[in-house]
């Protein structure tokens, strides 16, 4: 571990919780960040990698070195499960399920938040002055320099298209992407490019054709695209690849040029919340960390841009607010499972 | 001597706030309408929104192998959410049963004809505006109807709403400004007429009776008619009293004058030193009611003769010395010796028989009052602008004090309250004097004793 923690004088405790007694939601790993004289504890549920949040965490109690913080990882869906459902007392949620980040606050589950450091965060990526978005991640293409070798690395949806149908011998059983019926954040991208264009069912049904591996992760996906065991992932976490430094060699990422899906992950008070104020203290350092200090080492996400070229119709942030609602809705959630079935399970 | 008049308010103020009052009642209708039609715009707009969204989601129910297809688009709740923050919530049930959405969401009761109903309702901590549509679709050819209820926070409509209340409430309170001034100007402009009136009437001279000819508006007309009416009665009534005391006056003098012929008749036979006592005070008495019968008449002509004065050019030297000539042989009873001295030929443009009336009353006073064996004089002259008599005798003078008060009509000196007198005589010169623009002075002698009169005329 590179941060020197003892020089905080913080201890880093972390275990693989057994369930507390009053609750019934499902944690991964439950992690305190005790520091010896503290006064209060501010609880945060998260659906980001302990690992990845650590530093982001310690560069907050260098600031504010009285507060402890438990951390609690979960999936996405127990974190709305723990909000909605128990009224869990957090005092932030940080998701990248952006549907149901602005479910949480559309059913008035999370508290509005007023900060001078909110003025940073652009109008696109907040909404109502309650989910205050803190990255950029890009879906991407990971392809395997192996598997490609000979072959253009393809820049587009169009491009891989025409790769996979051109040599499907190649790519049969080498394809990758998530099972959208179990990943929130793969159903989110599919849906966003769904509605974005029609080339996102054409590259399913072709990717059907070819006995397409599916999972639940992008780490998974990542992993197997190093192994070589697959040759190309779709709909990949960008972030999650590139932070593989020592993968470099063997995958590439690519960011589709005809359009890439940009998922914003958000933080929120839950009106639950014991302890709002710390929530709040903690919502600006996310804020500060990624809309002004971008680069800064603790920031583990890729620098974000505060202000995307609107002319660029390449990159495209999903935007926070109602419309994400839609996908939520289990009709149309079934239809849209159902047609992706369809797509992929041909035989 | 005016009494103070009782007033009960002020016109320019009682019009200025039943302007402003009717101004403020205008300013709130206005600012009333403004708000009202703003809020049924704003309420309008958002309701077409959810109309036009409802409707969208409604489109894409079906029926797809017999089972009921939901597919609510994107849009349909993006667009009421992203722009406004605000927060959606939506409902479908097919014949009353739940399908999806949010369960505890109410819907609109009552449905027009168009299929559509509006409910305003309490909904998650917020007030929401609902919309509710419904749509006939045959499953398995059994007709359902589907009902979709769309809720829609009304955050917007409610900043809408204040900013258009305070543009309202600008709005009337600039319209109520503008109304303020105007009142203030029409009501100064209103009342211009009557203050116009006011002023004329008074500023008129004493003796000005003339009926008032200017013309005023048709509401001030019967004011101004009663006015006139009343200031001919008044003239009128006037005219008929200093008439009576003129004939009362002469139809006295006339017997007096017998009475008085009888008396020195009486006397020249009485022998007795009583009875010759007793008429010669009888005879006086009797010429004091002459004098004063006299003084009343010129009085009486005095004020009529100044209304309309009968001018020429008098020299007042050859006036004064004409009546000092026929006053000698009275001066001369109490030894006095009258004397003349003059300094320019003053000439004024006057009526002759009022200023010799006017100067025989002083010289009069003058002899009158006047110890026996001492001079009375008379200086004619001129000043700057003024043709000067001036009558200077050495009796006991005026009073110290309120030597002014005896130009009064029927004043007397407090000094010699022993002489009999009318006190008319020096109320005669100072009307006469006025009446031809000049003045009275009313003094004592700067040296010794006596008093001094000077009668001033404007020079012709």
């Amino acid at each position: 571990m590179r941060f020197a923690l003892l020089s905080f004088g913080l201890i880093l405790s972390g275990w693989v919780a057994q369930a507390l007694p009053v609750q019934s939601f499902e944690i991964e790993v439950q992690t305190r960040f005790d520091v010896p004289d503290a006064e209060r504890t501010l609880n945060i549920i998260s659906t980001a990698d302990t690992d990845l949040f650590t530093p982001l965490v310690v560069a907050f109690q260098s600031r504010n070195p009285t507060v402890s913080v438990n951390y609690v990882a979960v999936s996405s869906a127990e974190l709305m499960k723990a909000l909605q459902i128990e009224g869990a007392a957090f005092d932030l949620a940080v998701s990248s399920a952006m549907d149901l980040q602005t479910k949480l606050s559309n059913d008035g589950l999370t508290l509005p938040h007023k900060s001078p450091a909110v003025d940073l965060v652009p109008d696109w990526a907040k909404w109502r002055d309650q989910v205050f978005a803190f990255t950029q991640e890009p879906a991407a293409f990971v392809v395997s320099r192996g598997a490609f070798d000979g072959l253009d690395v393809p820049r587009t949806r169009q491009d891989l298209i025409s790769l996979l149908r051109n040599h499907p011998d190649r790519f049969r059983g080498r394809v990758g992407t998530y099972d959208i019926r179990i990943s929130g954040l793969g159903y989110l991208f599919a849906t966003q490019d769904a509605r974005t264009s029609e080339t996102y069912w054409r590259l399913m049904e072709t990717m059907g054709n070819l006995s397409p591996r599916l999972y639940c992760c992008s780490g998974d996906m990542i992993d197997d695209v190093q192994s070589g065991q697959l040759a190309v992932a779709y709909n990949v976490l960008g972030s999650y690849a590139l932070a593989r430094t020592d993968l470099a060699d063997s995958i590439e990422v690519i960011e589709p040029r005809d359009f890439t899906t940009v998922m914003l992950r958000s933080a929120a008070i839950p009106k639950s919340a014991e302890n709002p104020d710390l929530g709040g203290a903690f919502l600006d350092h996310l804020i500060r960390s990624s809309w002004s200090d971008a680069g800064q080492d603790y920031y583990p996400f890729p620098a974000i841009s505060g202000d995307p070229d609107p002319d660029n119709a390449t990159l495209r942030p999903i935007r926070l607010g109602p419309g994400l609602l839609v996908y939520l809705d289990s009709f149309k959630r079934a239809r849209f499972l159902n047609e992706w079935e369809d797509a992929m399970t041909q035989r | 001597m005016t009494r103070e008049v009782k007033t009960s308010g002020s016109l320019r103020r009682r019009l200025t706030l039943q302007l402003v009052g009717s101004a403020a009642v205008l300013a709130a209708i206005l600012f009333l309408t403004v708000f009202g039609i703003a809020r049924k715009v704003a309420g309008e707009a958002q309701d077409n929104t959810l109309t036009a969204s409802v409707t969208s989601i409604l489109e894409t129910i079906s029926v797809q192998g017999g089972a009921l297809s939901i597919d609510i688009p994107y849009a349909a709740l993006s667009m009421l959410g992203s722009v406004s923050d605000e927060r959606v919530f939506y409902r479908v049930a097919g014949d009353g049963e739940f399908l999806t959405g949010y369960d505890d969401l109410p819907s609109a009761t009552s449905i027009d004809a168009d299929g559509r109903g509006f409910l305003t309702a309490r909904y998650k901590d917020e007030d929401v505006r609902i919309v509710t549509a419904s749509r006939q679709l045959s499953v398995e050819g059994r007709p359902v109807e589907i009902r979709v209820s769309l809720a829609q926070t009304r955050a917007g409509y409610a900043a809408t709403l204040e900013s258009i209340l305070r543009t309202a409430a600008l709005i009337g309170l600039g319209f109520f400004a503008i109304a303020v001034v105007l009142a203030v100007l029409t009501a100064e402009h209103t009342i211009r007429p009557v203050q116009k009136l006011a002023a004329s009437v008074s500023r008129r001279g004493p003796k000005d009776l003339r009926p008032v000819v200017a013309p005023v508006p048709a509401e001030m007309a019967s004011l101004v008619t009663s006015l006139n009416r009343f200031i001919e009665r008044l003239s009128t009534s006037l005219t008929r009293s200093e008439d009576f005391i003129a004939e009362a006056a002469h139809r006295v003098r006339t017997p007096l004058a017998t009475v008085r012929a009888q008396a020195e008749i009486a006397l020249r036979r009485a022998k007795r030193d009583e009875d010759r006592r007793s008429l010669r005070d009888m005879i006086r008495a009797i010429d004091e009611s002459s004098r004063a019968a006299g003084q009343m008449l010129d009085h009486a002509m005095v004020t009529f003769r100044a209304d309309h004065l009968d001018r020429v050019q008098v020299s007042l030297i050859d006036l004064v010395e004409d009546l000092v000539e026929r006053l000698r042989a009275v001066a001369e009873l109490k030894d006095i010796n009258l004397t003349v001295t003059h300094t320019d030929p003053a000439t004024v443009a006057a009526d002759p028989i009022l200023v010799q009336n006017a100067v025989r009353n002083v010289l009069d006073n003058a002899i009158k009052y006047s110890p026996q064996e001492q001079d009375v004089s008379v200086w004619v002259g001129t000043d700057s602008t003024f043709a000067v008599v001036r009558i200077s005798d050495h009796g006991t003078g005026f009073p110290e004090q309120g030597a002014d008060r005896l130009l009064e009509r029927f004043a007397r000196g407090d000094n010699v309250k022993t002489t009999v007198g009318s006190g008319l005589g020096l109320t005669i010169a100072k009307e006469v004097a006025e009446a031809h623009g000049g003045k009275i002075s009313v003094e004592n002698q700067e040296r010794g004793t006596g008093a001094c009169v000077s009668l001033y005329f404007p020079l012709a």
